[in-house]
């Protein structure tokens, strides 16, 4: 059937834009998701890189190398929002998210292709914008939670907070365009056939991590316009003098802040759905389950917001909501959790390494999910708050969880997108050396924080020394893997074998690989049948 | 490559375009230009990207109004999809709005936050007097909720004449409420700095005020191509847009009216 009246109305759209113009003014879904994708490993060098800084000078007690404790503070600050907003966002969402979805939709495009392009560029001015408050008038010392009165003028006098939260409007902003477009593009512009319960289950992620940045990220944006006239422009919303409060700076922060935890590890959990599947030879186990799942998280994740905030003075039948509500959401994670382990059971798997970082992701995300659980108790909660035992829970569920779900996606779909196979052995070296640095890099912040070491400082007590050298040399080698990571792109793109459509065989079932490998400029130009296909996981 | 492919789907393949990069720079020149007004006084880079924006706008915004008026490339599935966009776009503002009024109960009910103002209006702080100018205000936003859903139904009959008239006299009146929404701050008691009362005071209906100013100019636009018979009966997506985003502006206005104005001076004698 042909639509638009006459064949005057696509012109040149058969045309592939060439030279700097291709990527400026891109409106193709898969060339934008590559530059996400460019931009998050940036980030990732970046954002690395600090953390790096950050483990040399906790390598043993006393000070090594930052003798300005600001400036450990602002590597602290930049690690955080560059790790959030600059790798795994663009990478999971603005990447995978772009590349796959409409591939697995059956969608040519994404539904505002100019939008898209927007998403992505006001992203690079964001983060153009924080390396710069990093770099001016002694840097955002503040945590990547920028709670008053730190951040206010009287602490921070200088610009580098005020380049931080236009950086984090930018950030907002792109993330809200970008989640109207995947809404709008995955409500609207499935294949016939794909009802809503067809659909595979990472465009479930997608759909469900879109609402959550469209509700949650105005309400970022509300407060940090409130703090930027706090700062320059003499109201008092967070400062009590005036009337105001800093614990609303809290509530507003964490109303958008425990969402977004969400937002980075939900993609990563459609992308696991999708390779335990696969690579089990088997559509996955309880698929509406799996969907409802992801859903709930979503609900529940916007009523549990408080926890962050036990030790501010908040009543106690609050708190005790709050345990409650938030020991719900370990409900429909264990579904997640056991459903894929029902998909594995019986099913004949393959360990190729997207699924040994899949099933790496499992079992490290329920050491994370765990220790959340632990957290979540409002009594427990005030003994390790602002803890080691925080970072290393959130460490357990975001560096292991929602980063093994980017390699997982890397190395499952980097066939698809370029053509060429990534180097098998290489891989699972990469897998194997990555799982092993990162428990030694992580798993000792456990007992650290156990033990009593406070977060966020550049020196520490003596009975905190040996934990913290096995962290380092854990850093240490988690360093190599990445420059391991690297010379695998490096090799895939000059040396890896050439693959097929479908180089997974049987279990891959959704329609990103019915087209062609690579993945030409425009897919899916005919729309494709589901038929009475079953459901596309 | 043959010229004549025939297209075998309904969706909008959009030609590269150059304004997202354009509008970028303008958000990134604002930025930048912001903190250095707020830090110096000097507006001049602020203004050029707000400038610059302008432009994107205009140039953005003419694309589609040209893509749509081709005819071929709004499909119903694409104005399906427009339409979409724009109610989670305002659901979005919405959650924006949220921001504000939990500043607000934050700020003034006890039974919400133990730091929360024993008494409100604060000490010293004299409200603007609800059925006076609010009122009206009031009465004018829903007016103009009426003449705009009046030139809807004139549209859809395609009777343009009085359609035109419709959206005129609703940007007449979204204009008029911001003039008499002007004078009330000129002539409030109370400063910006003035602590929480006036923080949460003109950053709510501040952030309202913009809103309506926005929408009337999405509603000027409107007018103009009204005017030049852009809209048919069953295709008019810019307008159900503008409209859509007016009665948002409505019921935000409405909240801010009850709650700010009504109950937030209801215990005080002037």
């Amino acid at each position: 059937m042909a639509y638009g009246a006459s064949a005057t109305a696509h012109d040149a759209h058969e045309h592939i834009p060439t030279g700097w113009r291709r990527w400026l003014y891109s409106t193709n879904h898969k060339d934008i998701g590559t530059m996400y994708m460019v931009l998050a490993m940036i980030g990732g060098v970046v954002g690395g890189a600090m953390s790096w800084f950050i483990r040399l000078e906790l390598a043993v007690p006393g000070i090594q190398y930052i003798d300005d404790f600001q400036f450990y503070n602002v590597l602290v600050t930049a690690h955080g929002l560059i790790m959030v907003f600059f790798v795994v966002m663009p990478a999971l969402i603005g990447g995978f998210g772009n590349w796959i979805v409409p591939l697995m939709i059956g969608a040519p495009d994404m539904a505002f292709p100019r939008m898209n392009n927007i998403s992505f560029w006001l992203l690079a001015a964001a983060l153009i914008l924080l390396v710069t408050a990093a770099l001016i008038g002694g840097g955002p010392g503040t945590g990547w939670t920028v709670y008053p009165p730190l951040s206010n003028a009287e602490y921070h006098p200088g610009p580098a907070v005020d380049f931080a939260i236009l950086s984090l409007h930018l950030a907002g902003a792109s993330s809200l365009l970008g989640a109207i477009n995947f809404i709008t593009t995955i409500l609207n512009m499935r294949a016939p056939g794909m009802t809503l319960h067809r659909m595979p289950l990472f465009v479930w992620s997608i759909l469900v991590t879109a609402f959550l940045l469209l509700l949650a990220m105005p309400v970022l944006a509300g407060a940090l316009t409130m703090l930027l006239t706090d700062r320059n422009f003499g109201t008092s919303f967070f400062d009590a003098a005036g009337g105001g409060d800093p614990i609303l700076w809290q509530h507003l922060f964490w109303f958008f802040g425990h969402p977004e935890v969400y937002i980075m590890i939900l993609p990563g959990f459609g992308v696991i759905s999708q390779v335990v599947s696969t690579f089990s030879r088997k559509p996955v186990f309880g698929y509406l389950g799996m969907a409802y799942a992801m859903v709930s998280i979503g609900v529940i994740g916007f009523i549990v917001w408080a926890h962050h905030m036990y030790t501010v003075g908040l009543d106690v039948d609050t708190r005790a909501y709050f345990v409650a509500a938030t020991l719900v959401i370990a409900v429909p994670t264990g579904i997640k959790i056991f459903s894929w382990i029902a998909t594995m059971w019986g099913g004949s798997i393959r360990f190729d390494t997207p699924m040994l970082w899949a099933m790496g992701f499992i079992a490290l995300f329920v050491v994370g999910g765990v220790t959340g659980l632990v957290l979540a108790n409002a009594g427990v909660n005030t003994a390790v708050h602002d803890t080691y035992y925080v970072v290393a829970h959130f460490h357990y569920v975001l560096s292991l969880g929602a980063v093994f779900s980017i390699f997982t996606a890397f190395y499952y779909w980097i066939g698809k997108m370029t053509g060429r196979q990534y180097p098998e052995t290489l891989g699972r070296i990469h897998f194997w050396l990555t799982f092993v640095s990162v428990n030694l890099l992580f798993f000792p912040m456990h007992f650290l924080g156990l033990q009593g070491m406070p977060r966020r400082i550049p020196d520490y007590a003596d009975a905190y020394a040996g934990w913290n050298l096995v962290s380092s040399f854990g850093a240490l080698l988690t360093a190599l893997a990445t420059v391991l990571f690297f010379y695998i792109v490096y090799r895939t793109f000059t040396a890896g074998e050439k693959v097929a459509a479908n180089p997974w065989g049987e279990g891959a079932t959704t329609l990103e690989w019915t087209v062609e490998s690579p993945a030409p400029f425009h897919t899916h130009e005919e729309i494709p049948a589901m038929g009475r296909r079953q459901p596309a996981e | 490559m043959a010229a004549e492919v025939i297209k075998k789907h309904p969706w909008h393949m959009v030609e590269p375009s150059p304004w997202p990069v354009v509008g970028t720079v303008a958000a990134f020149t604002m930025a930048v230009g912001g903190i250095v007004y707020m830090h110096t006084g000097i507006p001049w880079g602020f203004l050029a990207g707000v400038a610059l924006l302008l432009i994107t706008f205009f140039g953005w915004w003419r694309d589609v109004v040209r893509e749509g008026e081709s005819g071929a490339y709004h499909t119903p599935p694409v104005r399906h999809g427009l339409r979409l966009g724009m109610v989670l776009f305002i659901a979005s503002e919405v959650m924006f709005f949220f921001a504000f009024f939990w500043a607000y109960f934050h700020s003034s009910m006890p039974i919400l936050s133990l730091s929360a103002a024993e008494q409100w209006p604060p000490e010293g702080i004299m409200p603007l007097e609800t059925w006076h100018i609010p009122f009206l205000n009031t009465l004018i936003l829903l007016s103009s909720g009426a003449t705009v859903t009046w030139a809807h139904h004139a549209l859809r009959a395609g009777d343009r004449p009085k359609a035109v008239l419709g959206i005129a006299l609703t940007v007449l009146l979204g204009f008029t409420f911001l003039g008499f929404q002007a004078y009330e701050y000129w002539s409030a008691t109370f400063k910006f700095t003035d602590g929480i009362y006036p923080s949460t005071f003109y950053l709510a209906t501040g952030f309202h005020g913009f809103h309506v100013f926005v929408g009337a100019c999405f509603l000027t636009v409107c007018l103009f191509r009204a005017r030049a018979g852009h809209f048919t009966p069953d295709h008019h997506v810019g307008f159900e847009a503008a409209a859509w985003y007016w009665h948002f502006v409505d019921v935000v206005w409405l909240f801010l009216f009850s709650w700010v104005y009504w109950w937030g001076s209801y215990g005080y004698q002037w």
